[in-house]
């Protein structure tokens, strides 16, 4: 534990030396800023129809969720491809951890990072809140936000599982952007055309587990043991590929 | 205490390590000599954990390689042979990092007694991008000691380092081979026979030689080299010598100068002097170069290429 928490300290400090690593946050910030102030003029501008409900989170999350699909490939591609490059995952694979806190460290260090982010956008609902009245409605508020907790660690723990995989950062960048467009685009794709028989890939739709539940409010069992499930899978693909490494260079 | 049973690792079809046994004791300063791609490197990662082995087996400080590698990696100092770095870390950070990794306590303490011990004390707040290859190489040092372990694996240490920071880097390592296992690698022959106890050489993954550096010096067949001054052509100084019985491998080298080997049971030096006078020569100086391990490393190494 202690060394998970060793790694994802310098991992977490080492995004504040990064470009990359603010062009994200920026990245994200200006262009939920941008959908936030379009959606409240919109809705001031109809305020005076009468709506059927009152706007919600969802405002803010809907375009989040699809702007971490492109942006957080460029958080995970160095994770593990750079220290490869560097030469330093030999100080890292000769010290005293495991293989699976090393990846697991790494993975928290970038979930840090995005947690900071997500909980700067926090203030985007906030000023909804005081904007309408009588204020948005706080459960939804939290699922949709647990929502995106959960698609960030989940497309985290890929995106190190696959830098694992590689000694470019730029090779890790396209191979985890095109995974995550699979996931959360793709995969769906066949239950949508076919009427019965694809049940599975319902199942493996990313999308549907975040904009048909959690983004509307809705916390269910199935979706967040579905996210977990990634999590663990990334991981365990990462520490796969270091322990390959060991035996053979 | 370093035990190394027919150790092999295979890259593919390419044996990188071939069954190698040795040990070094606690206090035994032990290099590895060895032309590039010998399987220095390949052995010293094994040791430290970083690779399996493909067959054989090793124990550092008591311990498995395979079996108890987290226990063998906290008591491992080791030095990579590039010396990798955080570029964009203080050379403080990078360390701190390291010493939390190994759990040390009062870490800020033992990073600063180590940067003393290199002599890096006043750059512990820059940034590494901005160091010189000497530098890095004793951070690297710096490093590799943090945690006091019991076996020291540096590989290449000295090199890129200009002749004042080999030495210190060379006092450094013998200070701590006082008490600890050293394994270092390196190519430079001379350091070997200064700072080594015992030198193993080592060519396409095999040892084929293993003594303490004067013992490999005068062990090859017992040839020595003399080095005569003339004043004259020592190029026809060398046809008279070529036709003495006994010696052989002679080299005419500028400024009157040229070398010849013999037997030592055979010595020759006194028919030498005799053709020397005899042929209007004035001689200058006669002295005896002995065997370098340069000398015995080439000649080991050519005969493992000539046997095969």
């Amino acid at each position: 534990m202690r060394n998970i928490w060793t790694l994802a300290k310098k991992e977490y400090k080492n995004y504040f030396n990064s470009p990359i690593a603010y062009i994200v946050a920026f990245v994200i910030l200006l262009v939920l800023g941008i959908f936030f102030a379009l959606n409240i003029t919109y809705l001031t501008l109809n305020s005076f129809q009468a709506y059927g409900s009152s706007p919600d989170a969802g405002v803010v999350t809907g375009p989040f969720a699809f702007m971490l699909v492109l942006s957080l490939p460029a958080l995970t591609m160095g994770l593990l491809a750079d220290e490869k490059r560097m030469g330093t995952m030999e100080l890292l694979m000769t010290a005293p951890l495991r293989d699976a806190e090393l990846v697991i460290g790494k993975w928290l260090g970038a979930f840090l990072f995005i947690l900071t982010v997500i909980a700067i956008t926090l203030i985007f609902p906030l000023i909804m809140h005081f904007l309408v009245y009588p204020g948005i409605d706080g459960g939804q508020l939290f699922s949709a936000y647990l929502g995106i907790i959960l698609v960030s660690a989940s497309f985290l723990s890929i995106g190190v599982g696959i830098s694992a995989l590689f000694s470019n950062q730029i090779a890790a960048f396209f191979a985890t952007l095109v995974s995550f467009i699979i996931l959360w685009w793709l995969i769906g794709f066949p239950a949508q055309i076919m009427p019965s028989g694809v049940d599975v890939f319902r199942y493996l739709d990313m999308q549907a587990h975040f904009y048909n539940s959690l983004n509307v409010g809705v916390i269910k069992l199935s979706d967040i043991i579905y996210f977990l499930s990634l999590i663990a899978l990334g991981l365990f693909i990462g520490t796969s590929a270091v322990e390959t490494r060991r035996l053979q260079s | 205490m370093i035990e190394v049973k027919s150790l092999t690792k295979n890259y593919g079809a390419r044996r990188a390590v071939d069954s190698i046994s040795f040990k070094a004791k606690n206090g035994e300063i032990v290099g590895f000599l060895g032309p590039n791609g010998a399987g220095k490197t390949t052995t010293m990662r094994i040791l430290t954990g970083y690779l399996q082995p493909t067959d054989g087996e090793a124990s550092v400080a008591g311990f498995d390689v395979v079996e108890d590698s987290l226990e063998v990696r906290r008591r491992v100092g080791y030095m990579p042979e590039s010396v990798p770095l955080y570029d964009d870390m203080r050379v403080f950070d990078q360390l701190k990092f390291m010493a939390d990794l190994h759990h040390l306590k009062n870490a800020d303490e033992r990073v600063m007694d180590a940067l003393e011990m290199v002599g890096m004390q006043d750059r512990a707040d820059g940034y590494i991008a901005k160091l010189s290859k000497g530098m890095r190489q004793r951070i690297g040092l710096a490093q590799a000691l943090l945690h006091k372990p019991e076996v020291l694996i540096l590989d290449e240490p000295t090199i890129g380092l200009d002749p004042a920071q080999v030495v210190e880097v060379r006092n450094l390592v013998q200070e701590i081979g006082k008490e600890r296992t050293v394994l270092l690698s390196t190519h430079v022959l001379s350091e070997a026979q200064q700072l080594c106890d015992r030198v193993l050489i080592i060519n396409k993954g095999k040892i084929i030689a293993e003594d303490s550096p004067s013992a490999l010096g005068s062990r090859l067949a017992g040839a020595e080299r003399v080095e005569v001054s003339v004043r004259g052509d020592a190029n026809l100084l060398a046809e008279k010598i070529a036709e003495i019985d006994g010696a052989q491998d002679i080299n005419v080298h500028n400024g009157g100068k040229l070398e010849f080997a013999f037997v030592a049971e055979n010595d020759i030096r006194p028919q030498v002097a005799r053709a020397i006078v005899e042929s209007d020569f004035e001689l200058l100086e006669m002295k005896s170069l002995g065997m370098s391990l340069e000398d015995v490393f080439l000649q080991l190494t050519r005969e493992e290429k000539s046997d095969a």
